[in-house]
């Protein structure tokens, strides 16, 4: 069955009152969030400082600090962690972990199901800075939790593995939201194509691959996208490693960070806040992408399963 | 069926074990605020509640925990109403240029939330007249968190069925109507999963409340978590650990107040 | 049953906006307020100071100023935040009236056009305060930039190395220890390492460490091979002076054994390194006196140590060689400070001068000092007040005299960066050349060209 579609305006808004809703929040994101942004990426063309002469008089410098950041080998290294943490804590880490948790927790009720959920929602709740006192206390190297029921005292978790420290972090920190969007998506996999599938004889893989997929596939995508770009964003590690050792965890937000505000270069900040909104347009565009050309290949089958053998 | 057992029996091993990794972290939490001279790490706690009496003097401690309740609560609510209105006639109207837009409005969320826009919302809230208010506050962390409020309300709104609605406008309900006894109703959960999410986003938040607030009787609680350093720099632990422990709290309560009330998923179940 | 239509909650919102801001507390017309800025806050960090203020200040100043309101926004957070903040509301041209800044801020401030010198704030009675002549001179010059009196220091602070009497008694080291070369050090690390003292040596490296890497470490130990960071216009690149440093470094954490390299690098490397040496694991930690009356102190420390009087021994830092050192000194120092400054938009300027003379005076400062020990900028009250400790009285009496201050200049955040990642390179395992090469690379950088770097 297709879902409902939304252009047939069943409320009977009309335009007029449509716009009306939609105003005030787009009032609110106008002004303290459109304009800033804005300001924010003109910023990005000046060698405006926080304090020093470049505060009282700052100059256009077009694109120096762009060139600046794009031959700075600490930001193409940063980019490269970010990529690797994005991919490694969002797309697989927390949207994996998060669609297993969903899927197995769907027939089940009872103690279990409600500790697993609460404990997980309970990690992405909690105040980032609580946070980092948490994993202190299980990383640490001379009394950390995680080394006594190892049994590997003195391994320096954060120094030795920082990248895939805060991996692990953020698949703790954040795989709630996704457990949650998935289970609500499996909700709408209607359990009679499941049945019919079991009956048919396909295993678990197959039914997830011929059954669910295709039913859930929006809502992965929409998970996926915001999920990578919350990730891409997320200066929470910074409560952890501070970026290191070494810039080892140094991760594109940290990094505006010590640039804007450590070393109070906002110009320079505000250009690689810019860049990174471009590298994050290029992660929506591939994921619209992905959504679109699987919608008009499954179209093209379904076209051609209508119409019979093709020639 | 024996096969069914075994892989059921496995599933629980793997789900408790996915509990143990989760639990893990928040035993600090558990311990730390108890013990006579708490550390950077989890132990035994060498039992006390001297650290709560400690805590409880701070002039400032209590008073923000209100404080983020004001913020944060009054953030979670705007963002809500909002998004919910904007959700859903963006899902029930074709609007030229709609997906982009919020794909637009999305990005740039990301630049505002960073550190690099600090001077534009500083000198924004200065000009409006905004600083050293909780109105302040609430209206700049709303215009970072409604597009991902907006964007996911719409993807759920949309999988709502319609028929009820056109049933509902037969008999002659006016959109509000619709809107407050039959769309709300069903994306209700949803509604208040995104308001503990627009409330945990904000309550941990610092570099905007602090460059926005000035009298410290208005700072939230992730302020004053700060202040209980030395300094040097060194945190005050007995200090810190007590008040994460309070602090978390109210969270935690909303949490389980909303997945008990409402359930906390995004989906109000009706299958379609 | 309509909800509010778009008007309406546009309009609602722009009424709370008002309301919030008729509730903001403006001043009573009748009478003039002050506001007084710090980086302190009661029951956080800096208590003291700031129940100073509330306690003493405001209404001792109150009591001989019948129509001035006095109020004090606390702020007690990272001190790169609240200077974030100082300069937001200096920017926007608002602010307190007399604020809290660290001496090294001074310049950046100055040069941004956020605060202006004294006399052209308070007026001309600046020149007569009594005060001046109790300020040494070399004090004095945390809130001097460009030969311009901008703020008046509220104190100072030294840089000594601090040992561990009972692991060198156990090592078979003096109890009473001055080391007159680097060598000295190192011998005495050998010595601890064979007594089996888990970390002979702390010397603050890496960028975990932010600035405590650069004044307790790097600076020092290049002051003592007879270079400043800044002289003359021009910054100290790769020079002969900064690779000695460096390779003091490489001695400490490059396989010896006498420093532990990880420490450098965790996050919380330094409130560990506390730790540690109150636990009796570290022998020698180079530190300000804040260790001894913040982290140490036996009942209200961080760190507490319960025989710190008995335990801790305390020792110049000696330069590379005797005589080493810069101004040819045999031993050497660094030091820092905060001031307080006058805001130039102040709406009753001379008044605020009155207010921030009355905050330095000697009774003032007495009272600030009640109850704990530190070095005030008033030599007056430093003869009175620090007989009670003889370890501040030592830091006033012999260490200030060899001290020195860093610039206070924009740039000097990035530098001192620059200077963590050199000494985090070696920690790391690069040669002390190899980090001086990139340093000095990444110097030219930042402060313009290699015009502007001498070496």
């Amino acid at each position: 069955m297709a879902r409902p579609t939304s252009a047939a305006d069943a409320a009977g808004l009309g335009t007029g009152r449509a716009i009306a809703f939609v105003l005030p929040a787009l009032t609110l994101i106008a002004v303290f969030l459109v304009f800033p942004a804005l300001w924010t990426i003109y910023l990005g063309l000046t060698d405006y400082r926080l304090t020093g002469t470049a505060a009282a008089d700052p100059r256009l410098v077009g694109t120096a600090n762009y060139t600046g950041a794009l031959t700075d080998p600490r930001f193409l290294s940063s980019l490269w962690l970010t990529v690797l943490y994005v991919g490694g804590s969002a797309v697989i880490g927390q949207a994996g972990l998060g669609f297993t948790l969903a899927w197995t927790l769907r027939t089940r009720t009872g103690p279990l199901r409600r500790a697993v959920e609460g404990v997980v929602l309970l990690s992405w709740i909690l105040p980032s800075t609580v946070v980092g006192f948490l994993w202190f206390a299980l990383l640490d190297r001379d009394d950390g939790t995680l080394n006594a029921l190892l049994h590997t005292p003195g391994l320096a978790w954060l120094l030795d593995h920082p990248l895939l420290s805060i991996i692990v972090f953020n698949v703790w920190r954040g795989t709630a939201f996704s457990m949650m969007l998935y289970s609500a998506a499996l909700e709408n996999v209607p359990p009679s194509h499941l049945e019919t599938a079991r009956l048919a004889g396909a295993n678990v893989p197959q039914q997830l691959r011929d059954v669910v997929l295709p039913a859930i596939r929006r809502h992965i995508l929409t998970n996926l996208l915001l999920i990578s770009l919350w990730t891409f964003n997320d200066f929470t590690p910074f409560v952890l490693t501070g970026g290191g050792p070494e810039g080892r965890s140094e991760i594109l937000p940290v990094y505006v960070y010590r640039v804007a505000l450590k070393d109070g270069q906002l110009g320079a900040g505000a250009a690689i806040s810019f860049l990174i909104l471009l590298i994050n347009l290029v992660l929506a565009l591939a994921y619209l992408r992905l959504l679109r050309g699987r919608r008009q290949r499954r179209r093209h089958q379904e076209i051609a399963a209508a119409g019979g053998p093709p020639a | 069926m024996i096969r069914h057992t075994l892989g059921r029996l496995a599933t629980t091993v793997v789900i408790a074990a996915v509990l143990a990794l989760f639990a893990l972290p928040m035993l600090w939490l558990a311990s730390a605020p108890f013990d006579d001279t708490p550390a950077i790490t989890t132990s035994i706690p060498d039992f006390t509640l001297r650290n709560f009496a400690a805590i409880l003097d701070n002039p400032y401690a209590l008073g923000s925990i209100r404080n983020s309740l004001i913020q944060g609560g009054g953030a979670a609510a705007l963002v809500v109403v909002l998004a919910a209105l904007a959700a859903y006639a963006l899902s029930r109207v074709r609007v030229p240029g709609r997906d982009a837009l919020l794909y637009l409005l999305l990005l740039l969320s990301s630049v505002v939330t960073g550190t690099a826009a600090m001077v534009p919302i500083f000198e924004l809230a200065t000009r409006l007249g905004l600083i050293d208010t909780h109105l302040g506050v609430i209206l700049v962390v709303s215009g970072g968190l409604l597009p991902a409020a907006i964007f996911i309300l719409k993807d759920f709104m949309d999988d709502t069925p319609t028929s009820y609605e056109e049933s509902a406008r037969v008999f002659g309900a006016t959109p509000l109507q619709i809107l407050r006894h039959i769309v709300i109703p069903l994306v209700r959960p949803g509604l208040a999963t995104i308001a503990v999410w627009a409330l945990a986003s904000v309550w941990g938040g610092f570099l905007f409340q602090f460059i926005l607030l000035r009298d410290p009787e208005k700072a939230p609680g992730s302020v004053i978590l700060y202040t209980l350093y030395t300094e040097g720099g060194a945190p005050k632990l007995d200090l810190i650990s007590t008040f994460s422990l309070l602090y978390s709290l109210p969270v935690v309560a909303m949490y389980l107040f909303v997945s008990k009330r409402y359930g906390f998923r995004f989906h109000g179940g009706i299958k379609t | 049953m309509r909800l509010p239509s778009r008007p309406a909650l546009i309009g609602v919102i722009a009424a709370l906006a008002l309301t919030s801001c008729g509730t903001g507390g403006g001043p009573d017309e009748s009478s003039t307020t002050l506001t007084i800025a710090a980086n302190s806050i009661e029951g956080g960090k800096n208590a003291e100071s700031a129940q100073w203020i509330k306690q003493w200040v405001i209404p001792e100043f109150e009591k001989t100023h019948p129509n001035v309101k006095v109020l004090f926004q606390p702020s007690g957070v990272d001190d790169e935040q609240y200077k974030t903040k100082i300069a937001l509301d200096l920017k926007s041209r608002t602010g307190a009236d007399v604020i809290d800044l660290d001496g090294i801020w001074v310049g950046e401030f100055a040069q941004a056009g956020y605060i202006k010198p004294l006399t052209e704030v308070g007026g001309a009675t600046v020149e007569q305060w009594e005060g001046w002549s109790q300020i040494p001179q070399a004090v004095q010059g945390l809130g001097i930039f460009d030969g311009k009196k901008y703020g008046l220091p509220q104190g100072t602070d030294g840089r000594v190395l601090f040992y561990n009497k009972t692991l060198f008694t156990k090592a078979g080291l003096p109890a009473t220890w001055q080391p007159r070369s680097w060598q000295d050090i190192i011998d005495a690390g050998t010595r601890l390492k064979a007594a089996g003292v888990p970390t002979p040596i702390q010397l603050n490296a890496g960028t975990a460490m932010g600035e405590a890497t650069t004044m307790q470490g790097l600076l020092p130990l290049l002051a003592g091979a007879g270079a400043e960071i800044y002289t003359a216009g021009k910054w100290t690149g790769a020079s002969p002076a900064m690779k000695d440093a460096l390779a003091l470094y490489q001695r400490v954490y490059g396989g010896s054994g006498l420093g532990d390299p990880k420490l450098q690098q965790e996050a919380k490397g330094r409130d560990k390194s506390f730790a540690r040496f109150a636990e009796g694991k570290i022998g020698i930690l180079a530190e300000s006196d804040y260790f001894w009356r913040s982290v140490i102190e036996p009942k209200a420390g961080v760190a507490p140590m319960k025989d710190r009087d008995q335990a801790v021994g305390y020792a110049k830092i000696p330069a590379k060689q005797p005589g080493s050192g810069i101004r040819g000194q045999d031993y050497v120092s660094m030091s820092g400070g905060a001031v307080r400054v006058l805001n130039p938009f102040s709406k009753n300027p001379r008044l605020a001068w009155d207010l921030l003379a009355f905050m330095h005076s000697a009774a003032a400062t007495k009272a600030q000092l009640a109850g704990q020990v530190r070095i005030s900028a008033r030599t007056d009250v430093n003869d009175e007040v620090l007989t009670a400790d003889p370890m501040l009285k030592y830091i006033a009496d012999d260490v200030l005299p060899l001290t020195a201050y860093r610039p206070g200049l924009a740039v000097y955040p990035q530098v001192s960066t620059a200077l963590q990642e050199a000494t985090a390179a070696v920690v790391s395992g690069r040669s002390a050349d190899e980090a001086a090469t990139a340093y000095q690379a990444k110097l030219e950088g930042i402060v313009g060209g290699a015009a502007n770097v001498s070496g």
